[in-house]
């Protein structure tokens, strides 16, 4: 075996009343792909920003040898410096510059003070080229998709002649093909010698791209797996992170048998809306889905089906314009032209971006769990801040959400448990639907199951949920039956029993113009 | 402003209950230091202020507080601090107004020509006053809430347009005499009653009545607190608090009622300052707009009704711009066109010192009269020692950019 690129031996780094790493290590072999997994708040997060120099030399424990010699790192320039660079899972490009100046940011090609602009253009070209993006280096970054501005992230690492590039949740806002092609150029880049570190919690992102795999749990390393050497399924991962046999990903769950003679508890018939700026454009174009009380119904769709869409246009009119189609509970008709109105119907949505659509990250976890329905702990238009706080307590008792108390400040909490606080709220207000839009995304296997549990026990209550997922496995594991869209169109229609992975993909990807 | 400290609204926690420290630290101090870091910044300004005060008192050889000067530390910070309630509010739900100043000369203008060239009653103008800042509050409303212009622009226009209004209305002069019944709003006091003491009776009662009231509303939350089985301070603590609260309401009361007892003026901030006070902490709709602040979308998307709550602030502002223009005509026995320069700064500065955030969602009301008064008693202070005021401008500026800083350098030392 070669000597290793990259050595951190028993990294230590503590927070004021936390221990973030209590004892990581972590060897990176020259030119491989090295993914690292862990349930969220595992480490791994602050082990990159300790390699990377965000937390500078000094304020943690223990060494990092990077190409065989010791490193010191006062900044992010430092490693940069040396060739190690982090693209973090929210991209760091400024939206109203070209890609050519957001590639050479901090790095500008100038001759004292002044910007060169032949030669920046003509290094941006070729730097597009290696990492096999289309696009003129003058394009605003604003009009590019998510998947394009993650490879001019990848151009920017190059120019700065990249050694180690270390990914952190690359393809978390990707959809499959953008991040199939991401995947690609992470080998790529491999065969010309860039060594990477991936971030994922795609376990088959990971069997696939991945040559070994480091398993984080509680600040601790807690096993290196070999994965090109075979045998290392996703379930033995899934093993390492949560350090226990996971049999049942899934709540056990019994199949809806509903009374078909019964309304729906909630129908949109013939749903159609435009874009808010390109009118012209059919975001959802005449989609009719039902739900009855006590099912839970999926909706699966890659990147641009329109689901959100779907559920927002729905949800009070929150998206799009030139709407029309009409929406009907337990059989009649229904106006939902307002999010108030929506709520007063027993509609909830809960957003898939909850810090920015779902929390108020600056205010308490009561406060937020209330904020939907806060006549329901207000009397003649007064808060009653008692019952509001044995409210919000019974429920961080009753869905699990790790914090001392519920004047915790919801920005302090982890992804997980600030999805409970989202569900907490809308559960609090009280509807008869909920629409869950990508409830599980960003949120660690644990958390997960307890989200699957929670949602489980919503539809046993007679409630008819709506879930929205990008995850196949989830949606078979909970759904009763799983609608399809492909371009904004409603491209099928699958019961459990039918429903396979291949079956859904089969129907995302069916081309309907 | 000891008077009114029964009802300190809070941002983000119950007053008595500090959330229980992390497990472990269980003790008085702990629980004491971890109150004190929660709410730094409200007791931080309080401490500042109280500092303010003892270095200009000693300064000035015991002049700041002599009861003529306090009175006069009221009747003069009065209109900036029914200013900075409103300010307080708008900063809190994401927005500014730099309109105030102007809208307040506006109205005082308007009162003017009403009652000395139309001879309207002045309960009348008193009324339509208001009214007036109500409908340009809504005006600067509509244009913010259901347009959407940004609220600096929008106040930006507001500030030339309500200016010329006023410019308009006055031409250069200054309009007055005003009715006594008008005037008695800012130099009025309470009537003398009973038997003569060397003190003001009513003033005397009304502070009595107010330390009941206190005391009541402290032992009730405590109770009720505890029913709820939520965190409450030692039994100790919290004497020494009631104590403290007593003190400070009986010297407050005292001083006032050995000179001409409480101005009409404080009666009426007291109102707002509990008034406001309980809708932000205790309010549906209070709580509706630290959402709106704190995160607009979320708050939309949780049946907040963003639009009307936004118009709504700004009519609320409108009025207090309104009372605040009325109130200071009153005190200058006049109408004229240079009224209220600069005070929207004044206010602003007051509701950051106060705890405000540049970016929305945090804030009291309280802070905010916290505010006006570390600026009031600095001015008051200042002006005794015989400090310039091209020298006042300086340390003014100074303590607005040392408080925020303060804040800043806070919250990064707790958070990250």
């Amino acid at each position: 075996m070669t000597a290793p690129v990259l050595e951190m031996r028993s990294i230590v780094k503590t927070f004021p009343g936390v221990r973030a790493l209590s004892d990581v290590s972590l060897t990176v072999a020259p030119g491989e792909v090295h993914a690292i997994c862990g349930e969220n708040g595992a480490g791994k997060s602050t082990l990159m920003k300790v390699l990377s120099g965000v937390h500078p030399y000094g304020s943690y424990e223990g060494e990092i040898l990077f190409e065989g010699s010791p490193c010191a790192f006062r900044d992010i320039r430092a490693s940069e410096a040396q060739g190690i660079v982090i693209i973090h899972q929210e991209l760091a490009l400024i939206p109203y510059l070209s890609i050519a100046e957001n590639i050479f940011l901090g790095n500008e090609h100038a001759t004292r003070g002044f910007i060169n602009w032949n030669d920046t253009l003509r290094h941006a070209a070729s730097l597009l080229k290696r990492v096999g993006l289309d696009e003129h280096p003058q394009t605003r970054v604003a009009d590019i998709g998510v998947g394009k501005q993650q490879l001019v992230e990848i151009a920017k690492a190059l120019a700065k002649r990249v050694k180690l590039l270390i990914l952190d949740e690359p393809t978390a806002a990707l959809n499959d093909g953008d991040s199939a092609q991401l995947l690609r150029l992470i080998g790529e880049l491999k065969e010309q010698g860039i060594t990477s570190i991936i971030i994922s919690h795609k376990l088959n992102e990971i069997a696939e791209v991945a040559d070994s795999v480091t398993i984080l749990r509680d600040g601790r390393t807690i096993e290196t797996l070999d994965v090109k050497a075979g045998s290392t399924t996703e379930d033995r991962i899934i093993r390492g992170m949560v350090g226990r046999d996971l049999d049942h990903r899934f709540p056990e769950r019994t199949p809806y048998e509903g009374d078909p003679g019964a309304h729906p508890a909630l129908e949109v018939r013939d749903w159609t809306v435009h874009h808010p700026i390109d009118q012209q454009r059919k975001v959802v174009d005449s989609v009719s889905v039902q739900v009855r009380r006590g099912e839970i119904v999926g909706i699966a769709g890659l990147m641009g089906a329109g689901r959100t869409e779907l559920a927002m246009s729905v949800f009070g009119r929150s998206y799009g314009r030139n709407i029309s189609g009409t929406v009907l509970k337990d059989g009649r008709e229904i106006g939902t032209r307002t999010v108030p109105e929506a709520v007063a119907h027993g509609i909830a949505y809960v957003t898939e971006d909850r810090k920015q659509y779902g929390l108020n990250l600056i205010d308490t976890i009561g406060r937020n769990i209330t904020l939907s329905a806060l006549s329901k702990v207000a009397r003649r238009g007064v808060v009653d801040e008692h019952e509001e706080t044995r409210v919000a307590e019974s429920y961080r008792g009753s869905m699990n959400i790790k914090a001392p108390t519920v004047f915790e400040q919801v920005g302090r909490l982890s992804g997980g448990n600030q999805q409970k606080v989202v569900l907490s709220k809308w559960i609090f207000a009280g509807p008869d639907v909920l629409i869950l839009d990508e409830p599980t995304r960003g949120i660690d296997v644990g958390a997960k199951y307890e989200i699957y549990t929670v949602i489980d026990r919503l539809a046993a209550e007679g409630k008819a949920v709506i879930f929205i997922s990008s995850e196949l496995p989830e949606l078979l594991g909970m759904c009763d039956r799983v609608y399809t869209m492909a371009a904004g169109r409603l491209t099928g229609e699958i019961p459990r029993a039918e429903a396979t992975q291949e079956v859904l993909m089969r129907h995302m990807t069916k081309n309907t113009r | 402003m000891g008077p009114v400290t029964t009802d300190t609204p809070k941002g983000d926690t119950p007053k008595e209950s500090p959330p229980s420290p992390p497990s472990g630290r269980t003790g008085t101090g702990a629980l004491l230091l971890e109150a004190a870091r929660r709410n730094m910044r409200q007791y931080g300004m309080l401490v500042a202020l109280g500092l303010i005060v003892v270095l200009f008192e000693i300064w000035t050889d015991g002049v700041l507080l002599k009861p003529n000067n306090v009175t006069n530390l009221v009747l003069q910070n009065s209109y900036i601090l029914v200013l900075a309630i409103g300010m307080m509010i708008v900063i809190i739900a994401g927005h500014i107004d730099l309109s105030v100043g102007s809208l307040a000369a506006f109205v005082s203008a308007a009162c003017a020509v009403m009652m000395v060239e139309h001879d309207i009653p002045w309960v009348l103008a008193l009324v339509l006053g208001l009214l007036i800042g109500a409908v340009a509050g809504a005006w600067q409303g509509f244009w913010i809430a259901y347009v959407g212009i940004p609220s600096f622009i929008v106040t930006l226009a507001g500030m030339l347009l309500f200016r010329g209004g006023t410019q308009i209305f006055l031409g250069s002069r200054s309009l007055g005499p005003f009715p006594e019944g008008f005037q008695k709003i800012s130099t009025g006091y309470l009537p003398e009653i009973g038997p003569a003491t060397n003190y003001h009776n009513l003033t005397l009662l009304l502070g009595l009545a107010l330390l009941a009231f206190a005391l009541f509303q402290e032992f009730r939350d405590r109770r009720r607190q505890q029913a709820y089985d939520l965190e409450v301070l030692p039994r100790n603590l919290f004497l020494v608090k009631c104590v403290a609260l007593a003190a400070a309401v009986l010297a407050f009361t005292m001083t006032l009622a050995s000179y001409r007892g409480v101005p009409v003026v404080l009666l009426l901030l007291a109102a707002l300052l509990i008034g406001f006070g309980y809708v932000m902490r205790n309010a549906v709709v209070g709580r509706h707009v630290y959402a709106l602040g704190g995160n607009q979308a979320a708050a939309k998307l949780s049946g907040v009704k963003d639009k009307r709550v936004t118009f709504l602030v700004f009519v609320n502002m409108g009025v207090l711009a309104a009372l605040a223009g009325i109130v200071y005509a009153a005190r200058l026995n006049a109408g004229v066109p240079q009224a209220g320069i600069n005070f929207e700064l004044e206010a602003i500065a007051a509701a950051f010192i106060g705890g405000a955030s540049m970016s929305g969602g945090v804030g009291t009301v309280f802070g905010a009269i916290i505010g006006g008064l570390v600026l009031g008693v600095l001015n008051n202070g200042m002006s005794l020692v015989g400090i310039g005021t091209d020298y006042q401008q300086v340390i003014k500026g100074l303590v607005l950019l040392a408080a925020v800083g303060f804040d800043v350098w806070n919250k990064r030392r707790v958070g990250a």
